[in-house]
Order: C-alpha cells, then sequence, then structure tokens
C-alpha cells in the first residue's frame, strides 16, 4: 500500500468538490422548469449532447473564443485548463501503465513521481517523462502571465482586469501555488533520484547540488496537496465555481434551454457560470467612452452571486448587448440584466461565508404595485380597416424627415395603408420594460394590440427598432412584422419601388435593437447598396457601436451619453462618408448633435432616390408589376 | 369699503413653511440636474402622454419644488417613460430618471407629511 499522510488534503478537497458537484447540479436541476427539465433529459440522451461534448472541450479546454479574440488572453486561460486536463489524463495512464498496479486512486496519479521517484529512466519511460514536463511547463507559461496579468493588464491584451474579494484571493493564491510547488517538489525528488525530463530533471539537478533535496522535497509535496486542497474546498464560494457551472451550462443550452423573461435555475446556472474574465469590461462603451468601470456584466453577476444590492448596477448600462456578443461562455447578460431590473431594490441581509456552500435559488422580488392600472387614461381610438398599418412609433414623431420619408415611400408604393399614430399614438412599452416596469408595459401592449387588430392589417411596419423589438418578442400579433427598411427591401424586390441612383458615400451603423436585438443586418444595407456606396466601417454588423442615446441606461449624465455618442460618430465617419446613415429615430437623433456629417435614416435616403417622374412603364406592366395588397403575402 | 384693500387668496398661496419639499430634495439628491431645470416646458410640448390627457412634467417640477406632492402622486403614473423629454431637454436633464425617482420616493413613502 502506497499512503503518505500528506495526500490528505488533497484528497479531502478533491471528494468534497466532486460530492458539492453532484449535489449542486441536482439541485438545479430539480429547480427547473418542468419543460425545461424535459429538454434537459431529451438533450442528454439525445443529438445534444455531442454537441456539448465538442463545446466543452473547444471552449472549456481550449478556450477557442477567448483565443481569437485575444491570443495571449486565450494562450494564458488554454494553458491552465487545457494544460490541466492534459496533466490529469496523461497522469492518470502514467499511473496506469507504470504504476505498481492498475485502476488506482486519484491521488497516486497526482503524486505519481513522490511514490515512484525512480521512474523515467530509460526508454518509453523517458519519452513519457519529457512529456509530462512537457505539459507542466505550458501550464506554468500561463501562469506566468496569469501573474502579470494580476497586475498589468495592459501584458495580455486587456484595458481592465476585474477586481477581486477575499475568498477569491486566497483561492486565486492557492491556485498560483499549485503548479509551481509541483514544478519544486517533483525537481526536488528527481534530484535525489537522479530521474526527470527537461524541466524536473535539469531543475532538480542543480537544486539536489546546492540544497539538501531530500529533506526538502517532503515539505513542498505537503505544499502541493495543501494548495491542491485549499483551492477545491474555496472552490465554491469564488468565481472558480464557473469550473463546474459551465458544464452543466453548456449542456443545458444545447437542450434548447433559454434565460426569457423569468428568474430560475437556469439564470441562477448562468450567474455562476461567469468565470469574471473580464472581457465584457473592454467590450462596453461606458468603460471606454466615459471611464464607467464597475457596472459591467462581470461585476452584475458577481453582485448577484454574493448576494449584494446591484440595483444601480443593473439600471447603468446602455442594454446595447455588447457584452453578450462577446461573452466567451455565451451568457446571456443582457435577458438576465432585465430580470433583474424587474427586482425592488432592497439591502440584502448579511450572509455568513458557510451559506454561501448552499445558497438559496436566487429570487427575484419584483416591485409591488397596487393593483390599479396606471394607463387608465388611453384613449379610444377607433382604427379604420386596411392592409398595411404604418406605426411610427414615440421617437419617429421627434424626427419628422424620418415619418415625412416614410409616408412618400408608402405613396410611391401605391400600397393601401394607414397611419397608426399620425395624431400621436401611446408608446410601445418597451422603455417601461427597460424601467422595469412590466406590469405597466403590458397595459400599453393590450391597448396597442388592440388598434392592431381591429385594423385587420396583414403587415405592420414601424420605423422604430425599439418598437420593433417589444412588438416581435412581447406582442403576440398575426400580423407579419416588418421594420421600415424591411418592407422597403420587400418594396424594391418586388419592383414597386423605382429609385435612382444616389451618387454617395454612405457608412450604414446598425441600431442596437434592430441588429443585435433582432438579429436585422442585411435588409438595410441591401437597401443602403441599392441606392448609395455602401462603405464598411469596421464596426459593422453584431460588432456595431451603441449610439449612447439609448433609453436603457436612466443612470449617465446627458454629458457622457454625448461623449459616448461623439466617440461612436468618429469612429463611424473615418472614411469621410457623406451621409452616416442609419436605421433608428434615437440613433438619428444623438448623432445629429455631435457630428458634422449628414446624418439619415434609410428613409430618408430612399425617399430623396425615388425618380421624380416615375420611370416610363406601359400601364399593363404596371398591372403585372402591382399586385392587389390583397394577394399580399 | 370694508372689502376694500389686499388680501391673499389663499388657493393661490404658496407656504413653504408647511410645504414638504423632501421629494424634490430626495430626487435632486439622486439625480443633480434636476436642479438645474429651467421649466421652459419642452418635456410637456414634447410629450406622448401630455397628447390625450393633462400631464405635464413641467407643472410636476413646480409642483414639487414647491413641495405641493399632492396632485403629483395621481399625475406621475401617467408617464409612458418614452423618453422624448429627455431627448428634447435644452439644459441636459435626465428626466426619464427624474420620473423614476420621483415614482420610487412615492412608493417608498420618504417622509411626505402632506
Amino acid at each position: 500500500m502506497q499512503f503518505d499522510p500528506f495526500v490528505i488534503p488533497f484528497n479531502i478537497g478533491l471528494y468534497f468538490i466532486l460530492i458539492y458537484a453532484v449535489v449542486r447540479s441536482v439541485r438545479w436541476f430539480s429547480n427547473l422548469s418542468r419543460p425545461d427539465k424535459l429538454r434537459l433529459q431529451r438533450g442528454f440522451f439525445g443529438s445534444a449532447f455531442g454537441r456539448s461534448l465538442k463545446e466543452i472541450f473547444m471552449e472549456s479546454l481550449i478556450h477557442r473564443k477567448i483565443l481569437k479574440a485575444n491570443f495571449r488572453l486565450g494562450y494564458m486561460h488554454m494553458s491552465l485548463a487545457f494544460g490541466w486536463f492534459l496533466l490529469i489524463l496523461f497522469g492518470t495512464i502514467e499511473a496506469d501503465i507504470f504504476g505498481t498496479r492498475h485502476l488506482n486512486p486519484p491521488y497516486k496519479a497526482i503524486f505519481f513521481k513522490f511514490f515512484n521517484p525512480d521512474h523515467g529512466r530509460t526508454g518509453f519511460e523517458a519519452v513519457y517523462s519529457f512529456l509530462m514536463d512537457l505539459i507542466l511547463a505550458f501550464i506554468l507559461s500561463g501562469l506566468i502571465l496569469a501573474v502579470i496579468k494580476r497586475f498589468s493588464s495592459k501584458v495580455v491584451g486587456m484595458k481592465k482586469t476585474t477586481k477581486l474579494k477575499l475568498p477569491d484571493k486566497i483561492a486565486l493564491t492557492s491556485l498560483w501555488l499549485i503548479f509551481p510547488s509541483r514544478l519544486i517538489a517533483e525537481s526536488l525528488t528527481s534530484g535525489v533520484y537522479g530521474t526527470g525530463s527537461f524541466l524536473t530533471g535539469s531543475l532538480g539537478s542543480v537544486l539536489a547540488s546546492f540544497l539538501p533535496a531530500n529533506q526538502l522535497a517532503y515539505p513542498f509535496w505537503w505544499l502541493y496537496s495543501l494548495s491542491l486542497g485549499t483551492f477545491f474546498l474555496l472552490l465554491p464560494v469564488t468565481r472558480y465555481m464557473h469550473i463546474p457551472t459551465e458544464l452543466f451550462l453548456i449542456f443545458a443550452r444545447n437542450s434548447g434551454i433559454r434565460t426569457g423573461d423569468q428568474s430560475g435555475a437556469f439564470t441562477e446556472i448562468q450567474t455562476y457560470s461567469c468565470s469574471s474574465c473580464g472581457i465584457c469590461i473592454d467590450a462596453c462603451q461606458l468603460n471606454f467612452s466615459t471611464g464607467i468601470t464597475n457596472i459591467q456584466s462581470a461585476y452584475l453577476m458577481k453582485g448577484i452571486r454574493n448576494n449584494e444590492d446591484v440595483n444601480d448596477i443593473a439600471f447603468n448600462c446602455l442594454m446595447c448587448g455588447r457584452c453578450d456578443r462577446y461573452c466567451p461562455v455565451g451568457i446571456e447578460l443582457t435577458p438576465i440584466r432585465m430580470i433583474r431590473r424587474r427586482a425592488e431594490s432592497v439591502e440584502p441581509p448579511e450572509k455568513s461565508l458557510w451559506s454561501r456552500y448552499f445558497p438559496d435559488l436566487i429570487k427575484i422580488v419584483n416591485t409591488r404595485s397596487n393593483g390599479h392600472p396606471a394607463f387608465s387614461w388611453l384613449p379610444q381610438i377607433k382604427t379604420e380597416a386596411t392592409e398595411v398599418l404604418y406605426y411610427a412609433g414615440c421617437m419617429t414623431h421627434l424626427t419628422p424627415a424620418i415619418k415625412k420619408a416614410m409616408i412618400r415611400i408608402l405613396d410611391a408604393s401605391g400600397m393601401n395603408y394607414r397611419f397608426l399614430d399620425e395624431a400621436g399614438g401611446v408608446c410601445c412599452g418597451r422603455p417601461l420594460m427597460l424601467a422595469g416596469k412590466d406590469k405597466e408595459a403590458r397595459e400599453l401592449i393590450n391597448f396597442n394590440s388592440g388598434l392592431i387588430r381591429d385594423s385587420g392589417a396583414r403587415i405592420l411596419v414601424t420605423s422604430c427598432p425599439i418598437c420593433y423589438k417589444v412588438f416581435r418578442e412581447s406582442y403576440y400579433l398575426e400580423v407579419e412584422l416588418m421594420h421600415h427598411t424591411q418592407f422597403i427591401k420587400m418594396l424594391i424586390d418586388e419592383d414597386m419601388l423605382r429609385l435612382r441612383f444616389l451618387r454617395k458615400k454612405v457608412v450604414y451603423h446598425a441600431p442596437c435593437d434592430l441588429g443585435r436585438g433582432s438579429g436585422i443586418y442585411d435588409e438595410p444595407k441591401d437597401v443602403l447598396r441599392h441606392v448609395a456606396r455602401l462603405q464598411p466601417t469596421g464596426f459593422d454588423d453584431d460588432d456595431s457601436l451603441c449610439c449612447g442615446g439609448s433609453l436603457g441606461n436612466t443612470r449617465i449624465s446627458y454629458r457622457q451619453k454625448n461623449k459616448i455618442a461623439a466617440d461612436a460618430a468618429s469612429a463611424l465617419t473615418k472614411g469621410n462618408p457623406e451621409i452616416l446613415a442609419t436605421a433608428c429615430p434615437l440613433c438619428k437623433k444623438t448623432f445629429t448633435t455631435v457630428t458634422d456629417t449628414r446624418v439619415a435614416d434609410i428613409a430618408e435616403i430612399v425617399a430623396e432616390a425615388i425618380a421624380p417622374n416615375p420611370p416610363e412603364l406601359k400601364k399593363h406592366v404596371v398591372k403585372e408589376l402591382y399586385r392587389e395588397p390583397a394577394d399580399m403575402i | 369699503m370694508d372689502k376694500f384693500g389686499f388680501t391673499l387668496v389663499k388657493g393661490r398661496r404658496i407656504d413653504y413653511d408647511s410645504n414638504d419639499r423632501s421629494i424634490a430634495e430626495y430626487v435632486s439628491a439622486h439625480e443633480p440636474s434636476f436642479r438645474i431645470c429651467i421649466e421652459c416646458g419642452c418635456c410637456s410640448a414634447a410629450c406622448t402622454t401630455g397628447n390625450f390627457t393633462q400631464f405635464s412634467l413641467r407643472e410636476i417640477q413646480i409642483l414639487l419644488k414647491r413641495g405641493e406632492n399632492d396632485g403629483v402622486r395621481d399625475k406621475i403614473k401617467k408617464c409612458m417613460l418614452c423618453g422624448k423629454c429627455t431627448l428634447v431637454c435644452p439644459r441636459g436633464v435626465n428626466t426619464r430618471n427624474v420620473i423614476l425617482l420621483i415614482q420610487e420616493a412615492f412608493r417608498k413613502n420618504i417622509k411626505n407629511a402632506v
């Protein structure tokens, strides 16, 4: 029996964390809603299983997304995760092949060198020792980067790194100690027996030449075991909880579970999956334009995990979705923030460290309301029957040029349309939702739904991406919903709109709620290409910037908003375009004040391009081209 | 002749001694831009709710600053938070946050004696 008391701390830590991970997983599973449970079961025994395994390998071990975004940071994460994984895997194989017997307890693989110090002298054994040394060197290279990053984050290409709490610091120190102590322990043992490969062997012989290696090795084996044990014991209360949680998250996500708009077990899993890597901080415009560095999603997740009052963090956000796009774990950060905004701001009770091992399910207490309808004053409006319904939205009324342009386009298309909010309409409800007032928003949604239903329209066109997003996600409408860029694209494709080509250089700014929020990237650009020379900006598609005028943020001041807008505008107009085109009245309004370039909505540009006298079309051709509105769809 | 002379019409008098300005103070503490409002009324002119009702953010500002909170309590709920007022404000007052803070102050029953 090969045993030594120093393996006890490691064994305690290892079995604790294994049992803990199982208990937490069972708890999460039982807290999932019934449909989600079924999804997870189906996913576990279906094709999602393979996809999950692949994703775990690519993302949790290799860290492909981080590598793509930032090689040095990715290398750091990869060397620690993948390197450690390889070390355990090959260590187990080593213990199995070269050990005294097969099927060893885990500690045999981890402390193989201590129990088999004479191993690795010749032949295949030496090659294997070389491989093990190579893996250790791989991990240590990443560890050096990690230590440097803690003190100077610029080295790994990060402008900001996350700030830590006390348990995090202890866990981090023990994590940092694991591999150097293994290196020194193995080297000293190798030095005594004259074994080891290029790393442990050479270092061992050097150390053994002037140190009493035989006596020193044992304390370092103790240190190695202790740091492993400490790390495992502290893991549940630190950010390293993301290591086991992320596995669960990947399985759940591949099984089709989504955040939705209710808080629950899946939200909690995502919260614990955040590794506080800090990539969201670098992606955030509030960080690089206004220097606000304490409200990014990593801090929101940390605040929720630590049961802190995150009200200020939750509301100080543009809700542009850039962090969702960059998050290497793929956490749905903006939906979680939306859920959090509904919570009442309360001072959370102080929690002991022990209770943080088994936290209650994260519960969000919705803001109290008195139950009376808030919008009893809503007017009685009758809508007339129509085929196409145009809903301009509040913001479009503030930028009448867009409204006029849309009327011009609708008139030119010859379609049978009605202007729903010609005399000013009722808000779509999304601003209220962004402020966490879902109940009030629902009243507006019901009101507007009634209007749209009464009109019997088949197509609902809106000019405002904010309205578009809420119509798409929170209204239950039986109409084809279109943003005006999609509508114009359809008119062009169907040849219902004849346009001239304007010889103008145009750049396109994708609004957050239309692009990242609703996934519409191509139609606006297609329309622009049809009428002007569209140029790339370097911030295209899902990489687009926020204009800063977002209704999502109620905390930043007018000056800070302007700073974000000015930075975004100057980044977009670097190529000196003649027009900065956008598809959102709010973006237009925000950009107009901060740039000298002409800012115009796509509808305005298209209205400008409408041929003054429709090209000579023969009557029968027109009839062929123009389908009766009743035949639409 | 006994009806001759000056008199105070009670309904038109602002009694700063008995009025409660705590809500205005709560709002300006959390949103300092509330103080720089010049009561020009652009917000009320642009208002979506004001299109249908008598809702006026300008009026609310004035009432709160006087400490006449009674009238505000019901009015403030009418806002749809669409944000047009923020965009038209010539002083850069963060009006959406002002409205949210007023609602919060009433909900929390910040020392509201009136």
